[in-house]
Order: C-alpha cells, then sequence, then structure tokens
C-alpha cells in the first residue's frame, strides 16, 4: 500500500539508488509513485532540485505516462484491462460491479481517498482475462467472486503485497513448442559457442577481421568469434519479430560499423500491441536464453552496456528477472570479463514503463530510457548509429534475441531451413479471444491461420485480428493466408472472432486504444486520432451517416500521409478493415439520412430542462432532422445555379 | 557547383546538413509550415509542411535535403493535406479571430486565409483551457495553443530559463509553465525574452498594447504568408540548441 | 439563354446567434444592391419581414447556433433552401457565443438568475415561449449540411457580393486569399 508520507529520507534513498541522474528520471519517478501512490507537487520541486532539471520538464514527463500521477488517486489502483477481448469476457460488467461494492464512480478516487478504478489499455493477459492491475500487480481471471475478495481487501486496507498469491497466479499457457520454447539449453551455451568460433583461413570472415582490425585497432585473431557470430545471425536470415521484420544481422552489423562509443543494446519488452502477450511468457519461461541472446549481441557490436525495457505492465516480473541476471553475473555470463574473456565486459539494467504504447516504437522507448516524454524521434539519423544518448544502439524484441540466441548455438544454416524461404525461423503467436485453448504457439514461419484456428480448437470463427490493432483484420474467404513477413506478417497478436461479435464494436474498441495512446507530438495523430473515436462514439450511438464513413476515409488519408510514426498510420486500420469485410455491421447503425447532428441535440437541452423545470414540447429538439434538397434542378432563367465541384 | 533537388520542376540548390525546407526557403520556394522557425531546430510537428516524394510523403523540414530528389510541393494533393491539418487545429482549439489580439498577425490564421480554408469543417472540440493572466505584463491564453512548441525551445536554447514545457499526451497535450504554482507571475520570465517573440498564434501575449495596428496595416493584411518566405529563410541560429524540456 | 423575363434567384436569410453584423454587411454592398435585386428575389428574411421561409435557391445564414429556436429555424432553411450557406464567424465557427462554451451552463443560469440581483426575482425563467439554451453554442455544419462558408466578423460587403455573383453566374464562389478573413 502506497505510503501518505515520503520522507526527504525516502527520497534521498531513491535518489541515491539511481546515482541522481536525469536519465533514470522515469524510474525515479515509477518508484516514488509506487512507493508514495502519487507524485505531489513538492516532490517535482525538491527532484527539479536535485536533478538539476526544468520542473516543467518534470511535470511533463509525469504527464505522458500513465501510470505516473500528479494527483492522489487512492491508496487502491484498480485498473482494468481493456482491451476488446476483455470486454468480450465481460470486463465492463465487472468494472460496474467493482464501482457498485466500492461506492465510487469509475475514474474518480472514493471520498475517502481509499480507492479508484478505471480501465488501462491491453495487459497482455487476453489468454486468461478478464485483469486488471492492483496497484500496478495484475490479477487474472476476474470474477465476481475475485471482485468481492478485493473489496473486503481494499476496505481493511490490506497493501495489495500482502494479497494471497494465488490472486496474481499467471499461467504461461504454453500449447505448442518448437526450437525457441522447447529448447534446453543451458545457460552460457551459445555464448560459449560464439566465443570458441575461429576464423577459418582464407574466408570471408578472415579478410572482414583484418579489415576491422586496422579499423578498430583489435588484433584480427580477437575479431573472428565476435564477427563470426555476426555472420551466423546474418546467415540465418532472422528478421525481428517486433513486426516490423528488418534483418537483425544487418541491423547489428550497422551498429557495430558505427564509430561512436560505447554502443549499447536494447531489448525492447514493451510488449504493448493489444492482444500480444508472447513476451510476457518468454519473460516467465526463457528469462535465460532472452539475456543470452542480447549478451551475443553485446559479443557481436561490442557493447558493454544493455537495458531490458520491460512495459510497466508486467512490473510483477522484475524481481525475478533481476533475479535472473543476478545469477548470471553469478555464473561469469554477465559483468567483466565475461567467460574468461578479457575484452567481454557486458551488463543488463532494467528500466520499468509506465504505461506508454507509443514507447513500443524504437526511438520512443529510447527516449524514454533517457527518462524522457516518450516521443518517437525524426529519423534519420536511426539508432544504430544515434540511439540511446545519441550513441549507436541495436534494439531488438524479445523474441528476436531468443532466436537470436539459439542461431548463435546452432549455426545460422540451422535456422534458415526453418520457416519459409523470406521467413526464417519460428513465430510465437499469442493467441485469445473466441477459442477453447487460447495461450501461447510456437510454428515455423509458413503456418496458414486456418491450421492455427484450428489448433486452438475456434469454431464459427468470423474474423482474425493478426498483429494487433496495427495489424490486420481478416475474414473467413482469407484464411488459408499464412504467417509469414511475405503474407501476414505479424508481431504475435492473434484474436479471435466468432460469428456471435459485432466486428464494429472491435474496431471502435481499437480506436479508442488508438486516441488514448497517441502521443500527441504531431497535428494528424492527436487529432485525427480523438476524431476517430468521436466518429466511431456517433456512429455506434445511431447517429452515423454516410458522411461519416467519408470522415473516416478522409482522417486515414491524412494520417497516412502524414503523422509521424506508425501508430498514426496504423490508427485507422481497424475501421478501414472491418469496412471492407464486414460493412453491413456498419449499415445497420447508419441513419438513411445524409446528414446527423455531431451531438444528441436533445441531449444538450437536458441541463437547461433540468434549471427550468420545464419538460414540454418545445424543451426538446427531435433528431428528426433537416435534409438539403436534391441538386438543383436545371435553371431555365439563363442564370446558372448549381454547385459546381470543380 | 552545390548539388541540387528539384521542387515542383525546379532546382534548388542546398548546402550540406540542410532539410528540404530550410534550402527551398534559402532558395526563396515557399513550403507552408508552422512549427518551424528559422532559428530553431526543425522538429517537424504540424505537418505543414509535407510534401510528396515519388510514392511516399514526408515532412520537409525534417527530411534531410539530397541530390536528385524530385518534390511536389504546390500540388493539389498537398495542399489538401494541408487544408486539412490548419482545419484540425482550428478544431483543436478555441479559435475566436475576431476577438483576439494576434488575427492579422497570427500565421495560423494567415496560412488558412492563403490555403483557402473556409471553415474547420470537422466538429470543434471546444476544450476548457483557463487563460494565465496572472503576470503584470503577460497574458498567457492557452486556447489559441498549436503545441508547436517554439516557445518551450526559445525559453530554453535562448532565454535559458525554460519557463515552457508540454505536458500530458495526445488530445490532452498541453503546454505548462514552469512554476510551483503553475503560474506565469511565478516565473522569471521577461518581456525581452525571445520566448514572447515566438509563439505563432495569440497564446503569449503582452499586455496593454493588443489591437494597436489597425485593420489593413497588419502583417498578413499587406502581404500573403506565402509572399513572406523569404522572412523565413534560415538563418543562424540564436541559442545554445540544447533545450532539456522540448520533445527533440 | 436571355429569356427577357429572367425567373429570379429566390433568396432568405436569418441571423441565428449572432448580431445581425452579417447583414448590415449585406446592406453595404450599397448601390450594387440595385443590380444584386435584378437577379434576386427574397424569401424570409429581417428585410421583408417574412416569418418562415418557402422554397428558395439559397439561404443565408448568420449566426450559430445557441438555443433551441436556433435549432428550429436552421432546419427550416436545410429544409428549404437548395444551397444553405453559413456566413461569418459565428455560423462557421460558433463565433463570440461560443466562448460560453467553456463554462457549465447551470452555472451561468444560476450566476445571472439566481445569485446576482436580476430581473426576474432569484428565479431562472422557465415560460414555455422562451427557447431553452443548449448546453454548448455550435457553428452550422455540426447540425445540418452545409454548402458553402464565408468566414468574416463580418464578411466584408465585397467579399459577400464576390460570393453572390459568382454564384450567380454558375461559378464556384472562391474568395481567394484577399477575401478569406477570419475577423
Amino acid at each position: 500500500m502506497p505510503r501518505l508520507d515520503l520522507s526527504p529520507t525516502d527520497l534521498e534513498s531513491i535518489l541515491l539508488r539511481y546515482g541522481s541522474d536525469p536519465t533514470n528520471l522515469l524510474q525515479i519517478l515509477r518508484e516514488i509513485q509506487e512507493f508514495h501512490g502519487w507524485i505531489p507537487p513538492a516532490v517535482i520541486d525538491s527532484l527539479s532540485q536535485s536533478l538539476s532539471l526544468p520542473r516543467g520538464h518534470i511535470e511533463g514527463v509525469v504527464g505522458f505516462y500513465s501510470f505516473l500521477h500528479a494527483e492522489p488517486i487512492g491508496q487502491f489502483r484498480l485498473l482494468f484491462s481493456d482491451n476488446i477481448t476483455d470486454r468480450m469476457l465481460g470486463n465492463q460488467d465487472l468494472l460496474e460491479y467493482l464501482c457498485n461494492k466500492l461506492w465510487l464512480e469509475r475514474g474518480h478516487v472514493s471520498e475517502d481517498g481509499l480507492a479508484s478504478v478505471d480501465t488501462t489499455s491491453c495487459t497482455g493477459l487476453c489468454d486468461q482475462g478478464p485483469a486488471l492491475l492492483a496497484n500496478g500487480y495484475a490479477i487474472p481471471r476476474l470474477t465476481r467472486q475475485r471482485l468481492d475478495q478485493i473489496v473486503e481487501l481494499v476496505l481493511q486496507k490490506v497493501p495489495v503485497t500482502q494479497w494471497p498469491s494465488e490472486m496474481f497466479l499467471i499461467e504461461d499457457n504454453i500449447r505448442r513448442s518448437d526450437i525457441l520454447l522447447g529448447n534446453n539449453m543451458q545457460p552460457g551455451d551459445a555464448l560459449r559457442a560464439a566465443i570458441a568460433q575461429v576464423c577459418v583461413p582464407g574466408s570471408a570472415v578472415e579478410a572482414a577481421a583484418n579489415q576491422r582490425s586496422w579499423r578498430e585497432g583489435i588484433p584480427s585473431v580477437e575479431l573472428c568469434a565476435p564477427l563470426s557470430t555476426l555472420e551466423e545471425i546474418k546467415r540465418s536470415n532472422l528478421r525481428g519479430r517486433g513486426g516490423a521484420g528488418f534483418t537483425t544481422g544487418l541491423k547489428w552489423e550497422a551498429c557495430r560499423n558505427a564509430a561512436d562509443e560505447p554502443r549499447y543494446v536494447v531489448c525492447n519488452a514493451d510488449e504493448g500491441e493489444p492482444g500480444t502477450f508472447k513476451d510476457r511468457v518468454l519473460l516467465t519461461a526463457q528469462a535465460n536464453l532472452l539475456f543470452e541472446g542480447m549478451t551475443i549481441c553485446a559479443y557481436a557490436i561490442k557493447a558493454k552496456h544493455g537495458f531490458l525495457y520491460l512495459r510497466g505492465e508486467y512490473r510483477y516480473l522484475l524481481e525475478t528477472l533481476n533475479a535472473v541476471l543476478e545469477a548470471r553475473r553469478s555464473a561469469n555470463l554477465l559483468g567483466n570479463g565475461i567467460l574468461g574473456q578479457a575484452e567481454f565486459d557486458f551488463d543488463i539494467k532494467i528500466h520499468l514503463g509506465a504505461g506508454a504504447y507509443v514507447c513500443g516504437e524504437e526511438s520512443a522507448l529510447i527516449e524514454s530510457l533517457e527518462g524522457k516524454r516518450g516521443i518517437p524521434r525524426n529519423r534519420p539519423p536511426y539508432p544504430v548509429t544515434h540511439g540511446y544518448l545519441q550513441k549507436p544502439t541495436t534494439v531488438n524484441n524479445v523474441e528476436t534475441f531468443c532466436a537470436a540466441a539459439l542461431v548463435a548455438l546452432n549455426g545460422g544454416d540451422w535456422y534458415r531451413r526453418i520457416g519459409t524461404t523470406k521467413s526464417a525461423g519460428t513465430k510465437i503467436l499469442s493467441v485469445s479471444g473466441d477459442c477453447a485453448r487460447p495461450g501461447i504457439y510456437e510454428y515455423p514461419f509458413g503456418v496458414t491461420v486456418r491450421q492455427v484456428l484450428a489448433d486452438c480448437g475456434a469454431e464459427n470463427t468470423l474474423a482474425v485480428q493478426i498483429s494487433g490493432p496495427s495489424g490486420v483484420c481478416i475474414g473467413a474467404d482469407e484464411f488459408d493466408r499464412r504467417i509469414a513477413f511475405e503474407d501476414l506478417a505479424t508481431a504475435g497478436a492473434f484474436m479471435v472472432f466468432d460469428e456471435s461479435r459485432d466486428m464494429f464494436e472491435v474496431a471502435r474498441n481499437f480506436a479508442h486504444f488508438f486516441a488514448h495512446e497517441s502521443c500527441g507530438f504531431c497535428t494528424p495523430c492527436r487529432v485525427g486520432t480523438a476524431m476517430l473515436k468521436a466518429t466511431m462514439d456517433k456512429i455506434a450511438a445511431g447517429h452515423g451517416t454516410q458522411y461519416d464513413l467519408a470522415e473516416i476515409d478522409q482522417l486515414n488519408r491524412i494520417l497516412l500521409q502524414s503523422a509521424h510514426c506508425g501508430l498514426g498510420h496504423t490508427a485507422c486500420n481497424p475501421t478501414l478493415d472491418t469496412l471492407k469485410r464486414f460493412r453491413p455491421t456498419y449499415e445497420r447503425r447508419l441513419k438513411s439520412l445524409d446528414f446527423e447532428p455531431a451531438f444528441d441535440l436533445d441531449g444538450a437541452l437536458a441541463t437547461a430542462r433540468r434549471m427550468t423545470g420545464r419538460d414540454d414540447a418545445g424543451a426538446h429538439l427531435s433528431m428528426e432532422t433537416a435534409e438539403p434538397l436534391a441538386a438543383p434542378p436545371p435553371d431555365e432563367s439563363g442564370v446558372l445555379l448549381a454547385r459546381t465541384e470543380s | 557547383m552545390s548539388e541540387t533537388f528539384q521542387l515542383d520542376g525546379e532546382d534548388i540548390p542546398f548546402a550540406p546538413g540542410q532539410t528540404v525546407l530550410q534550402a527551398a526557403l534559402s532558395a526563396g520556394h515557399y513550403i507552408p509550415h508552422l512549427c518551424y522557425h528559422p532559428e530553431f531546430k526543425p522538429h517537424g510537428s504540424c505537418k505543414v509542411c509535407t510534401v510528396k516524394i515519388g510514392n511516399r510523403t514526408a515532412a520537409s523540414c525534417t527530411m534531410p535535403a539530397q541530390a536528385g530528389l524530385e518534390i511536389e510541393s504546390n500540388t493539389e494533393e498537398m495542399n489538401a493535406l494541408r487544408r486539412t491539418l490548419v482545419q484540425m487545429l482550428f478544431a483543436e482549439g478555441n479559435h475566436f479571430c475576431p476577438s483576439c489580439e494576434k488575427s492579422g498577425n497570427c500565421e495560423l490564421q494567415a496560412l488558412g486565409s492563403d490555403l483557402g480554408v473556409m471553415t474547420a469543417g470537422f466538429r470543434h472540440f471546444y476544450p476548457n483551457r483557463p487563460v494565465d493572466a496572472s503576470h503584470p505584463d503577460i497574458l498567457l491564453d492557452f486556447n489559441r495553443c498549436i503545441l508547436c512548441e517554439l516557445c518551450v525551445r526559445a525559453s530554453c536554447e535562448v532565454d535559458e530559463k525554460c519557463v515552457f514545457a508540454l505536458s500530458g499526451r495526445g488530445i490532452t497535450k498541453h503546454l505548462v509553465v514552469n512554476a510551483t504554482s503553475g503560474k506565469l507571475a511565478d516565473t522569471d520570465i521577461a518581456l525581452t525574452d525571445k520566448a514572447m517573440q515566438v509563439c505563432p498564434v495569440g497564446v503569449i501575449i503582452k499586455k496593454r498594447v493588443g489591437f494597436a495596428v489597425p485593420i489593413g496595416e497588419r502583417r498578413y493584411d499587406q502581404r500573403p504568408i506565402s509572399a513572406q518566405a523569404l522572412d523565413d529563410a534560415p538563418r543562424p541560429p540564436s541559442g545554445s540548441g540544447v533545450c532539456q524540456a522540448c520533445e527533440e | 439563354m436571355a429569356n427577357t423575363e429572367q425567373k429570379k434567384i429566390r433568396v432568405a436569410t436569418t441571423s441565428l446567434a449572432g448580431c445581425f453584423g452579417c447583414h448590415m454587411s449585406l446592406l453595404d454592398i450599397d448601390e450594387r444592391l440595385f443590380t444584386l435585386l435584378e437577379h434576386v428575389e427574397f424569401d424570409r428574411t429581417p428585410l421583408t419581414d417574412i416569418k418562415h421561409c418557402g422554397p428558395c435557391d439559397v439561404g443565408l445564414v448568420e449566426g450559430g447556433l445557441c438555443n433551441a429556436e436556433n435549432v428550429h429555424v436552421l432546419r427550416e432553411f436545410r429544409n428549404n433552401c437548395k444551397i444553405l450557406v453559413a456566413v461569418g464567424a459565428c455560423a462557421v465557427t460558433g463565433g463570440l457565443p461560443a466562448q460560453r462554451n467553456h463554462l457549465d451552463l447551470a452555472d451561468c443560469l444560476q450566476e445571472v438568475y439566481v445569485t446576482e440581483i436580476s430581473l426576474h426575482n432569484g428565479l431562472i425563467p422557465n415560460d414555455p415561449e422562451l427557447p431553452l439554451p443548449l448546453d454548448k453554442v455550435h457553428p452550422l455544419h455540426e447540425v445540418v449540411k452545409v454548402d458553402y462558408f464565408i468566414p468574416g466578423c463580418p464578411p466584408s460587403a465585397d467579399t459577400l457580393w464576390k460570393f453572390l455573383t459568382d454564384l450567380l453566374a454558375g461559378r464556384t464562389p472562391t474568395l481567394g486569399v484577399e477575401l478569406t478573413r477570419y475577423d
């Protein structure tokens, strides 16, 4: 439970742990938030002093992240995950139930300051929802009984850390394993394999080592193993698993080639795309493999520092992951002189996010790592040359690093033989929604959607949302399409909707998501996502018309042409995809009329009715609306009177 | 001979390190823009300067100039995009030109008029943004803010005061003042600050001097904004170029 | 083309939540009014004192929507006018009246009629004859489809003249940067 007092000593000890380093601002604020429950103005003032940062800058960072609060939000903050899959599992009823039980209104702190209840973006527990975060800690499989239990604990003011541990039990739900989830590698195996490599005389690697030896000032014999590792990664055709699919070997090589130092290895574990939870399982079940992959990367690109950027929703994994890191340090798999290699120093720090989807974009993630608002940077320059603190940085997804460790162990040729010609290896899918066996499925690339649906026990499937809201929504006639970069590229989300579902509501949920997560940097996304949300709500309220559909098309064009990053580019996708494939669900809601007011006219008189006590006919406005006349008739007078659209 | 790229069919020379917009303005060619200011590093948030290069589009203020590029700017397609972006800004804030001291000298207004924007078109957001009149000489009217960050950058990089910063995100993103009270009166801002001079709209206003210039004689009454392009040509930065509080 | 007896274009005008400044600007086209009247006849307008609008070619609407009555009148115009034009800042953006939009309507009514000394014995007027205020002031295009917008507070006489002559000549009205003013 958050403490009500935050003494100067408490603050000092937090600052001390982070070396009073401004780049740790987000971590410092997150700890204050966790310790104290909010970030009071006086604390911002003293941070401004100790970190030599303008107060406004700190306020800006607090204001950017959903999980940081400049106002008290209650001793207990209960946030329902609000992905469409949580909705399908009844989270809205449960939210209302909890609010009633706690005698509070959603979004408002209870009068006694005890608790607040609200929603948050997908928490990555779609296979075991509905879920909520209690002071940042995830609780899956909510039921009314579970909520009754939570209400008791809240009313008795039992700190969340003392709530029964079985409430927080999160399942891996691994349903299908392949090379990655099924590996039995021991910590250090891949690193030992990488280090043991030697240059074959006359090989390309040897030539490269000689060339670099001169440029990097390192004896060529010492370069053989790292460069061979790089070569194996390139040979494997491994491509990034975060969605964009950039070739990993080329990224690593570009980073190694960047002249500046030090270099950084960053793992993107900000798994925010709704419906995606495979990184959570990898972090739980394959943490060693992940850290091994990061260390392999450090070895290949000659980096000394690594970060794991862990999304705030996965706060509960922090202690376990730190323990894994500690064990690896003890085993000489991290730290100085790794496995006895004199020049091989590397360690990994974990940075926690604080509720911002956009930080999954690699340059925004780097900004966030630097303790700032998570705004995507202008590119070029790219992170491989100007990343963390403007130094060369390799950012990869959790799954990519895991795969890289396997490549280092078993070789690039072994890896590229798995999957399809253009998509080497396996892909882990996070399957959720209408199916008998939601969970984690690892397949070689090339598997059909139909196969996945059969394996997870989906019946009467209407649609599948591949790769989350920013991905693509496909209907039954496309189920023979394949999971692969050349067909359905995906970061892993696989949300199944059966014939009972209303795809308009799915798209509306996603429109709300994008509006909530837009960073607000660029005009088109900041304003456009808010407009899209309003338009979808207007259609949902039964006031939509063809004009509104035309406006969505216009917004999409604007966002595609001018948004700053992928969030804006893809924000209209769910709406356009479902509009294309499931148009009747929209048309059913549209008025036959040409035009409908942008707001509820009669509702706009409600306040005046209440204040005047009137309820006569004149005190109401029907939504029945004025229709423009048809196009003007041909004009006989010789004065042409027509709307000429040039 | 310096290298060139093509802008609407004309050769534009550029110096190494210049962006497309900077090179175009230096050569006397106008590309509509709002958040760009010749004395600050471009950051590309308003997107009004978006241009087309083949099949893709990019903000010309941040796009590095490269030899041989073929760029379209003054086309109906790009101008339609700009009109919509300007409409979005009008719908987002509370822009009541008739009662604004900045009217006639406002870049948003001048740009709208030059692009032929007749209406915000979209539903207005009508956000609630209280003004800050705490300072004896300066009024802050946040209703008109288009979040270009120029005041943030000017105050940090030139004035070295960081009086302004941005908070919130998405549609709730907003300007904040660097004081515990959040009030401008509690900052060390001065009338002579660079931050006082850069607001393209009517947020940062000197008190008691509004409406002094009669209609017809204000900056954009004289000539449209597109005809004043050279005034915006790149010039050496007046500050350190380092800013703690801004986003880029 | 040249019928000697040209059928005149029927025009209606009204002011909703506006100040009649746009109407004054229309009168300001001065002697050009005579030319205009060769082509135009007026239906409902403050100039004719016709109370309801019949079928018209063009409706010029000044002012935004601040109460239920404004909505009824606007709908009458939309239902009767082939071309509906939002004239002036208030019709286009809500304008000056919309500057109350950040205030809570209940607070306004309370303040004006109850808290402060008022002409209404401390009661909020509730006569059914009075139109109820909307909780926010809106521009026209948020309630009906609007065909053309003429910004300005008010649009100048030249602006209105340019717009009307373009329209009468069958051209898409274009004001150009000179006449496109928002103040």
